[in-house]
């Protein structure tokens, strides 16, 4: 059984703030029944057991009203993942450039230069929701959809970029590749990213690629994070 | 421990779910039919979270090297135990050497197969349920090995029970979805009045519906999606999320499945007719 509440119909970050906000203060109710599944402008309360919705809903409005005086807040975090653009990777890059009309250069430093929120994580396990592409790398996604993509698979479609966090179909423009695997069921907590985070990427050479992915692998990659402040 | 001669078309181990990463985008798995997983465990007198296997089609062959006692539930597979049938529901003694198959595909799609104890594959996140790559396994291949307890003596709890399945009926519950709003008078009507057709496109993410209904132009904000989500594509197409189903998604959610219609349509195959029931 599930609850879904919803904000006003648009992506901004303030409403993703006020819901996040929000999720902390039921975070420190006793819900290990529930979970949280917060997305854009929507949360999805989802419970193992049954409850009574008319006191879940009062105790949630409750929950609400204290949402601004809420002390323990999550550490938010800027993380800074590389991404190589090397042609090996990249393989709608010539493409993405001649629809944008710019240089390969170009479209590089314009991805590099944005921190990208997340709004949401779903479709596969890691996969982020990143929201603030720059408007002139708004390309429309692939008319025929590989049938596999490569794990960190860095692709743009539409007013989203984001990572393939492992072998999938997509029909995203591949532009370049991330070493720094984003889900290792492994770990607790599997994914390093929140929603709420936000991502930057900076570009990598070919043997850079090679190097972070060996250091991740045997666990001793150094992930570059700052703290947001709200 | 029992090994797998040859896995069948699609079998796994599963739990009731993985709970607590969804808002990883890790779906919750677990038996597609909740309802005749449980049944098996009950009947065993296992933990209801205890791990089973989910046969789906056509069934494997196993071998059993250690004793136990086994339970089956779901979709009937014309199973035998060293050639002699075994019945639904009926708790059966297995000693090391016994071979478990299974033949034609009788009723439903899904068949349980419980151990005394439960299976005993690698819990990760909380949960045993295979899904691939969070589990390392995706499916059980020729050769794998599945450990259990060994169960040298136990008397069952019931000795020939008389259970009818639960998935004789071709309706499926169904509540209002978030977005059942926009549902115009015509499409209300298509969805309501006549029988839908199970595609080929079914399995344990989703089932696709054969038929198409009118389209339509509303755009959603990405959002949280459930096993047992009805979404509506701009084209017209039905797609149920089922329990690998994506976490999230982006298309009207029509409709809402309750937990007993999923486990209905986890019996239901290609060709198979459901009718959408509002309670």
């Amino acid at each position: 059984m599930a609850i879904l509440l919803q904000w006003p119909q648009e992506v901004s970050e303030l409403i993703l703030e006020d819901i996040l906000a929000f999720v902390e203060v039921l975070k420190t109710h006793d819900r290990s029944e529930w979970e949280h599944v917060a997305s854009y402008n929507s949360v999805t309360l989802i419970s193992k057991s049954k409850f009574d919705f008319e006191q879940e809903k009062t105790l949630l409005l409750e929950g609400y009203s204290k949402r601004k005086k809420q002390q323990n807040k999550t550490e938010r975090h800027c993380w800074e993942l590389p991404v190589c653009y090397d042609s090996e990777f990249a393989l709608d890059l010539p493409m993405v450039c001649e629809k944008a009309g710019l240089s390969e250069e170009e479209v590089i430093q314009l991805h590099t230069s944005e921190d990208y929120l997340v709004y949401g994580m779903g479709f596969l396990p890691g996969f982020l929701y990143l929201g603030g592409l720059p408007t002139s790398l708004e390309i429309p996604r692939l008319e025929n959809p590989r049938l596999e993509v490569s794990p960190g698979a860095v692709g743009l479609a539409g007013k989203q970029t984001g990572i393939y966090p492992q072998n999938s179909p997509g029909g995203w423009n591949i532009i370049g590749n991330c070493p720094i695997p984003l889900f290792n069921a492994k770990l607790e907590p599997p994914c390093f990213v929140k929603v709420g985070d936000k991502i930057r990427f900076h570009a990598i050479t070919k043997a850079e690629h090679k190097l972070r992915k060996i250091e991740s692998e045997v666990g001793i990659y150094n992930l570059s994070k700052t703290v947001i402040d709200a | 421990m029992l090994k797998v001669l040859k896995p069948g078309f699609y079998s796994t181990i599963q739990d009731l779910g993985r709970f607590g990463y969804r808002s990883m985008g890790v779906p919750v798995s677990g038996g597609m039919d909740a309802l005749a997983v449980r049944k098996a465990n009950l009947l065993l007198e296992n933990q209801p979270n205890d791990a089973v296997m989910e046969i789906t089609m056509t069934g494997p062959t196993l071998l059993f090297e250690t004793p136990t006692y086994i339970c089956l539930t779901g979709a009937e597979m014309a199973a035998t135990l060293n050639n002699e049938p075994i019945k639904n529901h009926n708790v059966v003694q297995v000693k090391a050497g016994d071979i478990l198959s299974y033949g034609k595909l009788e009723s439903g799609f899904r068949s349980y197969l419980a151990v005394k104890g439960g299976f005993l594959t690698e819990e990760v996140l909380g949960s045993r349920s295979q899904y691939f790559p969070v589990t390392s396994v995706k499916k059980l291949s020729e050769g794998n090995e599945v450990s259990y307890f060994e169960t040298k003596r136990y008397d069952a709890l019931i000795s020939d029970p008389k259970l009818e399945n639960h998935f004789g009926t071709n309706f499926l519950e169904v509540e209002k979805g978030p977005e059942f709003m926009i549902l115009g008078d015509a499409q209300l009507a298509e969805l309501f009045a006549q029988e839908f057709t199970v595609s080929e496109k079914n399995n344990r993410m989703a089932y696709q519906i054969s038929e198409k209904i009118v389209g339509h132009e509303h755009n959603i904000i990405t959002s949280g999606t459930l096993p047992g989500t009805v979404q509506l594509t701009p084209g017209g197409k039905l797609l149920i999320l089922m329990k690998d189903g994506q976490t999230t998604g982006g298309y009207p959610r029509i409709l809402q499945l309750t937990e007993a219609s999923i486990c209905t349509l986890a019996q239901k195959r290609a060709g198979d007719t459901v009718q959408f029931k509002l309670v």
